[in-house]
């Protein structure tokens, strides 16, 4: 029996999530007497895996390796969890591994949770506490599955450095036929994502308008952060729906979320509820953002900004 | 082209949210339920692939006679019939289970499900309909289009989109970017009458064992009050965000 974690890379390196995924896999290894097994695809170097605990580190190769399906991927997991009698996988919140998780959880005729938010207060039965009505609430989970899938909501348990020399081997396993074929991907490079992000600064209606995004943008590259929107402000076309934060957007768990002029409605502050510390800038003191903020300014964007964005520059700088 | 739409009954967006018996069950009382959005915007692409090309329509929910109101809302809004199953949707697994069995009977091209539902935000549904019939799978879709018998969509990523191309039958998890807010269709006095008219099935569910059980709710510890500071005192800011917050 063993933990099997989906430890997600990306040209050569993995991702954030992979740390915080083999994190709470090592973590759960130990609450339940396991080893750890760290699932890759085409990632020849799992070397950075060893400060997080993990056992065995089994890179899958073969063509279909280098491109993310989800079938094709799920397919692969679970030929390795079947032959290393896993019993509990733990993945993260991206895109993708959201995308193929249930998919996983057929195959290996598991339960899935996913928004996990913490360690399990019993393995056995397997009790899980998750977030749900979009962070408004959390419930807690009685599995009753021999075989579990935990999706780890992201930046709930962080990244907990434990030293270990893992095994690495390869293996090729048999490729599921899908007719799916990705045509084309567009991406933004150079910029970090909502979902990678530390920090996140949003914008909203107070801006005025898309000519004035230079302050967020500006304000997001000296804290390396990224940015997001309210949801006028995509639907006005103002920004990229990717961006829009929110019950019906994306939800946000950054330890940093900045919010310059959005009021702060019910369904925007559902989305950032994960979000470990929020600091907003408004003019309007009533603004329902103030209620749920740590940090607040009541000013003018337009006046704030600028000077936040000096005055962090030189605070960068020392 | 048969399309299934499958839907779910959530609180309204802006409900307040609270546990009753113990912080055992959602309380309903003074809640307005809708078509859970991500749903809505799966319904509102199948109807115009109703209108452009012909698609026939179903709505799909499990759930007892409470969620009749937004199935004929759904009716209203453009769908041809609508499937009921009668019974407590006690978790995705169950509530994929009965899908997939209306799947098999109803042969779909086209089946479609919000990505996740508004309360529960299982984000499995959708996956498990897939997994469980072998069909392919598009989840945070973005746009369709289906040509001569096959779907083109993309699926926003971290950081971007993807385009994809895939064979028929299909899952889509939907999602905002399908179509936009401002396409949703209100019903007018017509379709609200017609949609009186047009078949609501209601089938008894098929034996399926949920995976999993919710044993109690709780509500997020409440949070202190805003730390105010003045728009001249910056350096205050950031002195709290380095030192007290630690997040810079």
């Amino acid at each position: 029996m063993a933990v099997l974690t989906y430890t997600e890379s990306e040209n050569g390196s993995f991702k954030k999530s992979a740390f915080e995924v083999a994190s709470y896999g090592k973590a759960l290894a130990d609450q339940t007497g396991q080893k750890l097994v760290a699932v890759t695809f085409n990632q020849e170097d799992g070397s950075a895996l060893s400060a997080y605990g993990v056992d065995l580190v089994v890179n899958i190769t073969g063509g279909f390796s280098e491109t993310f399906s989800a079938k094709k991927f799920a397919a692969a997991i679970a030929q390795v969890a079947s032959e290393k009698e896993v019993n509990l996988v733990v993945i993260s919140s991206s895109a993708n591994s959201k995308y193929l998780a249930p998919l996983l959880a057929v195959k290996l005729t598991a339960a899935y949770t996913s928004n996990v938010v913490a360690l399990p207060s019993s393995t056995e039965p397997l009790t899980l506490k998750r977030s749900c009505y979009t962070s408004k609430a959390f419930s807690t989970v009685t599995s009753n599955q021999p075989i579990n899938i935990i999706g780890l909501s992201s930046n709930a348990f962080g990244i907990i450095e434990t030293q270990s020399t893992p095994e690495q081997t390869s293996m090729t396993t048999d490729e599921a036929s899908s007719s799916m074929v990705v045509s084309s991907v567009e991406k933004v490079t150079g910029t970090i994502t909502i979902a990678d992000a530390d920090i996140v600064v949003s914008g909203g209606r107070g801006l005025k308008g898309p000519e004035n995004w230079h302050l967020v943008e500006e304000l997001a590259s000296i804290l390396g952060a990224a940015t997001a929107c309210s949801k006028p402000v995509s639907d006005m076309g103002w920004r990229p729906h990717s961006e829009h934060v929110g019950q019906t957007g994306k939800p946000v768990a950054s330890n940093l979320y900045i919010a310059i002029g959005v009021s702060g409605a019910i369904q925007h502050l559902a989305g950032i509820n994960s979000c470990k510390v929020k600091v907003v800038i408004n003019i309007d003191p009533e603004a329902p953002f103030f209620k749920a903020a740590d940090y607040g300014i009541v000013g003018d964007a337009f006046d704030v900004l600028p000077k936040l964005i000096e005055k962090l520059k030189t605070f960068k700088a020392a | 082209m048969k399309i299934l739409v499958c839907i779910s009954n959530v609180p309204d967006t802006t409900s307040k949210i609270n546990f009753v018996e113990s912080d055992t069950k959602f309380d309903t009382q003074g809640v307005q339920f809708i078509i859970n959005p991500n749903d809505e915007f799966g319904l509102t692409r199948a109807v115009w692939l109703q209108q452009k090309q012909q698609a026939e329509v179903t709505v799909l929910t499990v759930g007892d006679i409470s969620c009749e109101p937004i199935l004929r809302k759904c009716l209203a809004i453009g769908a041809d019939k609508a499937i009921r199953v009668d019974a407590t949707a006690t978790d995705g697994f169950f509530v994929a289970k009965q899908i997939a069995s209306v799947c098999e009977k109803g042969s779909y091209d086209l089946v479609i499900a919000g990505r996740e539902s508004i309360d529960h935000n299982g984000s499995m549904v959708p996956g498990l309909v897939a997994g469980m019939l072998e069909y392919e799978y598009i989840t945070n879709c973005i746009s369709l289009e289906v040509e001569n018998g096959q779907a083109i969509a993309a699926r926003e990523i971290d950081g971007g989109k993807e385009i994809v191309t895939s064979e028929l039958p299909l899952v889509l998890g939907a999602q905002k970017g399908l179509v936009e807010e401002s396409d949703l269709i209100i019903p007018n006095m017509r379709g609200i009458m017609q949609a009186r008219k047009k078949p609501l099935d209601v089938i008894p569910p098929i034996d399926a064992v949920a995976s999993s059980k919710v044993t109690s709710f709780e509500k997020p510890a409440a949070k202190g009050a805003v730390k105010l500071v003045d728009a001249e005192d910056i350096d205050t800011l950031i002195d709290l965000l380095h030192n007290e917050a630690k997040v810079i």
